[in-house]
């Protein structure tokens, strides 16, 4: 090798451990450089703080009559307040839930008073369909709870999916009772 | 652009000097004489007609963004009020919305032609998937678009499509919130889309740069698929298929002219002259009609993941029909049993779209009496398996097998016959 060494235009020798050196280090230079920058621009498009404070919501119950439900938005998408009829809390609780695609029992949907006891009469739930994110109509359906319209998707009086494309029940946000009848969400 | 020699003389003193510089007047030149097939039909002038679109979509478009307000409170409004105060709003607006129909009109024209003279076949497989990939832009910046004037299907539509992101597992949800900027559409949503409606024709605009550089590197297909041998087999673009482009232009516009002036809303939804309710979700969510197809797809399957999945690989496959068709014969003219399965291919197109704009439980007319009979939704799984069989079992196996007719020698001497030494090829 060494009769025949390249020379740079200064006619010094050219050492290639040198070169390959430099070369590697500014590569890996360029790509940190790279994701260090780019992490940021692809951050930006994530929740902005005012969106993640976007605070929370205190519900007075006791106003919604047995058989309404109430349409709150929150977050941009509605958490529906049903007070259930004695026959829907009924469906609810004796549906044989292994036949679920997602199966819940009616109780681990609720969520417990102070004082430890759960009132069944009130389900609270993000009233969005857990297929595409459309808004499901209550009251209707094969299964007398929710029903989707875009793909049609039936939800049952606890708000379980039991039909159609829908993957998942549909969601209980984070709420507790702050008293016998105000709920907060969020 | 390559692919033919350079005619061009410069005559004057100053375009001698550019020439030497920058040869873009050459450049030019040798587009207008590109020799191109001299038996092109109609269905060849639609790129021009396409380009004529973008062209369109982007001039009222910019005007468009002067007066929109791509914020939650006053976005509807704002169109409303380029409909009715805006100088010529009433016909600008209309110009970009009716504009984006017969856009994607013009391209299912244009793709079909595509399919029926094998266009996709060597030398043109990258020519292809360069127009597949327009194809998916347009598609997206579409979609954007119809979100801007923020009706209830632009809302609900705009929920349901980045639902599909929802569906990717582990972390499809994060990848939803990241996209919407938000845990459900709302003003971050519409502000990116409206940037990236914004962006997206002009990325159209470079991809449609590097489709014509390769149409002119390997030259244009015609409606009998053979190869030009000689000069006698082409004409120069300029006047011939200038003028017929022209034509077919002015025939274009003339059916536009028709929606623009006299129906400007039929082709889009009532549902979208209500603005965006968070709260209330239409009953009957469709999407444009130049997406119906694609959405009876999604919908054939009772599973998210898989009807995405589905909807997807029917644009995918698109991308690899140049290596799915196995025959060399490039057009359909000379292929009579793939010609029947072609046709039924377009027929089920239709089907799809027919199905896309039904309730799924719905009966369909005519193959069911009462609740017996064939419902929308197993409609468009047969429509959806002919779809995919026609791409992956028809014409692999029909390459093979099919015994294609006879084809001319030439261009010319399909034209002419053996006579086309006389004095009707015209002088260049
Ligand atoms: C590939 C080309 C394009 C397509 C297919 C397209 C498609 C669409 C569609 C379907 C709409 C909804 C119209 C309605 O239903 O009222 C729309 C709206 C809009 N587009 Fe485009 N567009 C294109 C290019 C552009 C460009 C280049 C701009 C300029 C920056 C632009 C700016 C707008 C604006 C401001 C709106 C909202 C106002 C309205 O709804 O009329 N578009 N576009
Ligand atoms: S969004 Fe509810 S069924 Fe598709």
């Amino acid at each position: 090798m060494s009769d025949t060494q390249v020379t740079d235009a200064h006619g010094e020798a050219i050492d290639d451990d040198k070169r390959d050196f430099i070369f590697i280090a500014t590569g890996a230079a360029a790509a940190a450089g790279a994701v260090s920058l780019g992490w940021p621009l692809v951050a930006q498009m994530g929740k902005a703080a005012d969106t993640l404070a976007a605070g929370s919501i205190e519900i007075d119950i006791s106003k919604i009559a047995e058989g309404q439900q109430l349409k709150m938005l929150w977050r941009g998408a509605p958490v529906f307040v049903r007070h259930r009829t004695p026959k829907e809390i009924a469906e609810a609780e004796n549906t044989d839930i292994s036949k679920c695609p997602d199966p819940q029992t009616d109780s681990e949907r609720l969520v417990a008073k102070p004082d430890g006891t759960i009132d069944p009469r009130y389900l609270v739930m993000v009233g969005v369909c857990t297929h595409f994110g459309c808004i499901p109509v209550g009251e209707s359906g094969d299964y007398d709870g929710w029903y989707c319209p875009c793909h049609a998707s039936h939800y049952d009086t606890s708000g379980r999916i039991r039909k159609g494309p829908a993957p998942r029940n549909m969601a209980i946000p984070d709420y507790t009772y702050i008293s016998d009848t105000v709920i907060k969400v969020g | 652009m390559s692919g033919h020699p350079s005619t061009y003389e410069p005559k004057y003193g100053a375009t001698k000097w550019l020439d030497q510089r920058l040869p873009i007047i050459r450049m030019g030149a040798d587009f207008m004489t590109f020799p191109s097939p001299r038996n092109l039909n109609y269905w060849y002038t639609f790129g021009g007609i396409l380009t004529l679109c973008l062209v369109s979509q982007i001039i009222t478009g910019i005007i468009l963004a002067m007066h929109y307000v791509p914020h939650t409170e006053l976005a509807f409004e704002s169109v409303q009020r380029i409909r009715r105060d805006v100088p010529f709003g009433w016909l600008l607006q209309p110009m970009h919305a009716v504009g984006a129909s017969m856009f994607f009109f013009a391209v299912y024209v244009h793709m079909f032609r595509g399919l029926y003279y094998g266009s996709y076949k060597a030398p043109r497989e990258v020519l292809w998937i360069i127009g597949c990939l327009i194809y998916l832009v347009m598609m997206a910046t579409g979609f954007l678009g119809y979100t801007l004037p923020w009706g209830q299907m632009s809302f609900w539509g705009a929920t349901v499509i980045t639902g599909f992101f929802g569906a990717v597992p582990v972390v499809g949800e994060s990848l939803q919130q990241w996209l919407l900027g938000g845990y459900a559409v709302d003003n971050a949503t519409l502000n990116r889309f409206f940037a990236l409606h914004y962006l997206l024709p002009f990325v159209i605009a470079g991809l449609v740069g590097v489709h014509v550089w390769a149409l002119h590197h390997v030259g244009q297909n015609n409606p009998i698929g053979i190869t030009p041998k000689t000069k006698k087999d082409t004409l120069s673009f300029h006047p011939y298929y200038t003028v017929k482009d022209a034509f077919a232009v002015v025939v274009f516009l003339l059916i536009f002219a028709f929606f623009l002036f006299y129906q400007p809303d039929a082709l889009g939804h009532a549902d979208n002259y209500i603005e965006a309710d968070a709260l209330k979700t239409p009953p009957h969510i469709v999407p444009e009609w130049y997406f119906l197809p694609f959405y009876a797809i999604l919908r054939a399957v009772p599973d998210k993941l898989a009807g995405i999945l589905l909807m997807l690989g029917a644009i995918a496959v698109l991308f690899v029909l140049p290596w799915l068709d196995t025959s060399k014969v490039r057009s359909m003219r000379f292929r009579p049993v793939a010609r029947g399965f072609f046709w039924i291919f377009l027929f089920f197109c239709f089907i799809l779209g027919w199905c896309g704009a039904e309730t799924p439980d719905n009966m369909v007319p005519f193959l069911s009496v009462g609740d017996k009979g064939l419902n929308f939704t197993w409609l468009s799984r047969i429509a959806t398996f002919y779809y995919f069989a026609y791409f992956v079992i028809i014409l692999p196996i029909l390459g093979l097998v099919e015994k294609p007719k006879d084809r001319p020698e030439s261009i010319t001497k399909a034209i002419l016959g053996d006579s086309s030494h006389g004095a009707a090829a015209p002088a260049e």
